[in-house]
């Protein structure tokens, strides 16, 4: 008897008792740290890495389809010369900015009043509505875009429609059999506008539903009306919300693959398709990875500068009295 | 009455007796609710008028009709003769200081107090000069450039009434005004409030839960409860000449106790007080019938409390339950014979040691009061 | 206010109808007889039974959801940890670093990720076979790792913005009645934080389980998810058993939010309720 509890209430061995004398007191924040701090840089920090030290490098016919160094100096700057040089890329990169602007500002102009929309419904009312602007988002992608693919289509019955529309509109002469909207910059524009909407919608309300309204009570009371009111309150309030929104619908909306893949004009690609043409057809890895880094550099670079120094306001904004 | 009434008419000497502001009969439903029910008051110019009740009483409901933010369900409001029914809040020749300010955050103060002479027709350079005097009034001055944030909240508070007095409205309304406030600066801000009031001779209507504010700072003020008006007068009036049991109880401390009417003999009544032990003399009010059931109030304040029996004709006995030191004065709790308890305040008028007070606990005293003091009330 | 905002009305009606008329179109046309999927041609609902007997699309289906199982639960576990350690650690080295990093696959366009994601696996894949003589495929587990780190930073965000709004003085609370750290953390932030941990790995799960880009780039010969099998289907054109296909995840997905709303709606108004009731037991 005495044995078996001398036995029990002996110390453990000395190493497991350190070890977990170390988990208690430091090292389970350590661990917490640095497991996911370790992942992130070896599946995401390094391959990205090598992206940036590949766009320097040439191509080569060999296995993998590159090296460094193959006309004398390390560094190779060549492709990002072509970049400049070669009229794909400027206007990959054009159409990509000019498709990206045009939806997001269509979203802007939807998804604003949308939000302030539900904003302005009863509670009960504003969670279902919330709930059906969020229901597509977690509908497949792919299928949403497919969805637009059979409206879109010369036969199908919203084409006929706006055809019927249209040649109701104009003279006979005018007249149309149908409209062509697939393989069309529009048909981008459209199906990102559909796809990106909740993106706009969701960072909006959020904004918009922190809005204190007296204030919008107090412009009126002072004299504004309801639209002045909007202007001079409502908006520059919710210009983080715009910004926000703007952001998650126009970063992945310029390097967006699927959409113009799908609906897009094939004779004028989006820089993300010349991306992986560089990568798969032409085997050109180097040159892929080059239009890679003017892409971040070009359009997310300043963006996220932009909320790096937002974020650096707002402390200081917390910081003050 | 009579003395109430002259201090009245002295205080509000600059103020035009003619009816400035007509509420009319105003309701206000919320679908079964009952914000506002039946609301009839006439507003003098040049005057604050102090809406005073606890919350839900309907005061602020009533407060925002007048702006302009909501409409009675019932009844009429005319503001200078004129109706405002149907006519927008920003139409209205009203301003409101908001109770959590409202001031817009991404405006600096000088934009701020500037915003709503924006729909006014008046010069660039008028307009500046005009944001200049409210900022001057306020004295704000040095703070013009600053965002909301970046003042106290004493500030915000005065960019609030500089907002709202810089177009000039026939009718400044202040919801909850020193409700933000600490302590310390509420007792200034309430004297700075009423030198601007007396400034620019704007009629102020101030909703309050805050009875004390709403004495300080208003020649007549209106009692509500449930969203009816229960009792309309000066300060003094209704602290000292309450109507009925509602605002007795409301305003100030008071001893209630139910009682009869014995006999009424010209000004005075004799009343029956079973919780008082016999008969007590209190003024009469009018209509008042032999037998009739009614409720007697003293404040503490009146009662005198003495170790002897006092020579007036009220007086009751009874054992100190229980002593309250306030420095300035002390609250004593008197249990008498039928169970009731009085709460007495006496004032620390001389520098006394504590053994050297009047009464402590447990002892036997007498407390009295002047038959002008006895509240009765009948409602 | 008893303004009415006719406009904004109107439009939230255009943007839901905008929202749900592709959608109910593509659910009709699923239940088409004819061969065209855009002309109708009768009720018919012959495709779901092709469907059904699809192999190709069942596998690709199971693989799909193995592969969201999985890189859900690690990215829930990995994404956890770090938004803990962004939201409670308030100094450690390395830590504007870390959160840049952690937010930076977030607005990383797809694309980028997807190339250098499997250049940094082809380039393993060299090595190992180099070194070791170890020949590696693409498949189920690059694919899995991808999708681990593209979503383990969205379960991250969710993370963190909980932990943000959580009462830091019930920990400090814990604290003070004398649990250690870790105790603290093991007995009041994880509890606290489940629902978020929930939400979190439900996010990861659809992420994964609709990727097509990064899984396209990550993808080996032989492991085909269901949506790389309806993006080379539909490249091709409209088919209606793709409509099928879409009517049943549109379903299945609908009926899942719709429970989970219901469901959070309740929970809410009798938290509402119970409010209520306490002030008025207390008035």
């Amino acid at each position: 008897m005495t044995e078996i509890s001398a036995a029990n209430t002996a110390p453990p061995k000395p190493r497991t008792a350190r070890l977990r004398r170390w988990f208690h007191r430091r090292g389970w924040a350590d661990l917490t740290i640095a497991t996911p701090y370790v992942w992130l840089t070896i599946f995401f920090l390094l391959p990205f890495m090598i992206v940036t030290a590949m766009s320097f490098a040439s191509r080569t016919p060999t296995s993998p389809p590159f090296s460094f160094g193959v006309d004398g100096s390390f560094l190779n700057f060549e492709n990002f010369a072509r970049l400049l040089e070669d009229d794909l890329y400027r206007r990959a990169f054009l159409i990509s900015i000019r498709n990206a602007a045009l939806a997001t500002l269509l979203c802007l102009l939807i998804g604003y009043p949308m939000a302030l929309g539900l904003t302005r419904v009863s509670r009960s009312a504003r969670n279902v509505l919330l709930m059906l602007v969020i229901l597509p988002f977690w509908t497949s992608f792919l299928l949403r875009v497919y969805a637009w693919m059979g409206l879109m289509g010369t036969n199908s019955w919203f084409n006929r429609l706006l055809t019927s529309i249209y040649n109701g509109l104009v003279p006979d002469d005018w007249a149309i059999r149908s409209i062509q909207m697939m393989h069309t910059n529009f048909a981008v524009v459209l199906v990102t506008v559909y796809s990106y909407l909740p993106f706009m919608i969701l960072p909006l309300y959020a904004n918009l539903e922190k809005l204190d309204l007296t204030l919008d009570e107090a412009a009126m009371d002072l004299g504004s009306r309801p639209f002045r009111v909007f202007l001079d309150v409502t908006l520059p309030l919710s210009i983080p919300g715009i910004i926000a929104g703007a952001m998650l619908v126009f970063i992945p909306a310029c390097g967006e693959l699927i959409i113009p893949g799908l609906v897009g004009n094939p004779s004028q690609p989006m820089i993300g398709r010349v991306i992986s043409d560089e990568f798969a057809s032409a085997r050109d890895w180097p040159m892929a990875s080059a239009v890679s880094v003017a892409l971040l550099f070009l359009m997310v670079g300043p963006m996220m500068l932009y909320t790096h120094f937002e974020a650096k306001a707002q402390e200081k904004k917390a910081m003050e009295p | 009455m009579q003395a109430a009434a002259q201090a009245e008419t002295v205080r509000a000497s600059a103020v035009d007796p003619a009816p400035f502001i007509r509420i009319d009969g105003v309701s206000k439903y919320f679908g079964t609710f009952r914000a506002v029910e039946n609301v009839s008051l006439e507003i003098r110019k040049g005057e604050i008028f102090a809406l005073l009740g606890g919350s839900g009483c309907g005061k602020t409901t009533l407060l925002r009709m007048l702006a302009g933010f909501e409409e009675p369900t019932k009844g009429r409001i005319f503001i200078d003769g004129q109706d405002m029914t149907g006519v927008p809040a920003y139409d209205r020749p009203v301003n409101m200081m908001f109770q959590s300010y409202a001031l817009f955050p991404h405006m600096s103060v000088e934009k701020n107090v500037g915003y709503g002479l924006k729909h006014e027709r008046m010069t660039d350079a008028r307009r500046k000069e005009r944001v200049r005097e409210m900022l001057e009034l306020v004295q704000l001055s040095q703070f013009a450039h600053r965002k909301p944030h970046q003042i106290s909240g004493g500030q915000r508070q005065r960019v609030a009434l500089a907002r709202a007095l810089a177009r000039q409205p026939k009718l400044l309304l202040l919801d909850e005004p020193l409700a933000a406030l600490d302590k310390k600066l509420r007792e200034h801000t309430q004297f700075e409030l009423m030198d601007i009031q007396h400034k620019t001779g704007t009629t102020f209507i101030v909703v309050t839960h805050d009875q004390e504010e709403a004495m300080i700072l208003s020649d007549r003020m209106a009692v509500m409860d449930k969203g009816e008006v229960k009792q309309v007068g000066s300060p003094t009036e209704v602290y000292e000449y309450p109507t009925n049991r509602f605002v007795a109880g409301f305003i100030g401390s008071i001893n209630f106790a139910e009682a009869s009417v014995v006999s009424v003999a010209g000004d005075l009544a004799q009343v029956e007080v079973p919780a008082f032990g016999g008969r007590m003399s209190a003024r009469a009010v009018p209509g008042l019938a032999a037998g009739q059931a009614l409720t007697l109030a003293v404040r503490p304040e009146k009662l005198t409390i003495s170790r002897g029996r006092p020579d007036l004709p009220n007086a009751v006995q009874g054992v100190v339950s229980d002593v309250g030191y306030f420095g300035k004065d002390s609250l004593y709790k008197v249990r008498l014979p039928s169970g009731a308890v009085l709460t007495a305040h006496s004032a620390n008028a001389r520098r006394a040691a504590e053994a050297e007070r009047v009464a402590t606990w447990e002892d036997d005293v007498w407390l009295s009061f002047d038959p002008s003091a006895a509240i009765l009330l009948t409602a | 206010m008893n303004r009415r905002p006719v406009f904004l009305m109107s439009v939230l009606a255009f943007g839901f109808a905008f929202f749900y008329v592709p959608i109910l179109s593509m659910i009709v046309f699923s239940f088409n007889n004819a061969r065209l999927a855009t002309v109708w041609g009768g009720f018919s609902t012959k495709w779901y039974a092709k469907l059904f007997a699809n192999d190709q699309v069942l596998d690709a289906a199971w693989l799909s959801v193995r592969i969201a199982l999985t890189s859900a639960t690690v990215a829930t576990i990995l994404g956890t940890m770090a938004g803990i350690a962004l939201a409670r650690f308030r100094r450690f080295r390395g830590r504007t670093f870390f959160s840049g990093l952690v937010t930076a696959p977030l607005i990383m366009p797809e694309v980028i990720t997807g190339i250098s994601t499997l250049i940094f696996f082809i380039l393993i894949s060299n090595l190992l076979e180099a070194a070791f003589g170890w020949k590696t495929q693409r498949g189920f587990t690059t694919i899995t790792l991808a999708h681990i780190t593209f979503s383990l930073t969205f379960v991250t965000a969710i993370i963190q913005s909980r932990l943000r709004d959580a009462d830091i003085a019930v920990e400090e609370a814990a604290m003070d009645l004398g649990s250690r750290p870790w105790q603290v953390m093991k007995d009041i932030t994880l509890p606290i934080i489940s629902p978020a941990i929930l939400s979190g790995w439900l996010l990861a799960f659809t992420i994964s389980l609709d990727d097509v880009v990064i899984t396209s780039f990550t993808t080996g010969p032989g492991s085909t998810t269901l949506p790389i099998l309806i993006w080379s289907k539909v490249k091709l054109g409209v088919t209606p058993d793709i409509n099928a296909l879409a009517t049943i995840t549109v379903c299945v997905v609908g009926l899942g939010v719709i429970i989970a709303g219901i469901l959070l709606n309740r929970a809410e108004r009798r938290r509402d309720l119970d409010a209520q009731m306490a002030y008025r037991a207390n008035e």
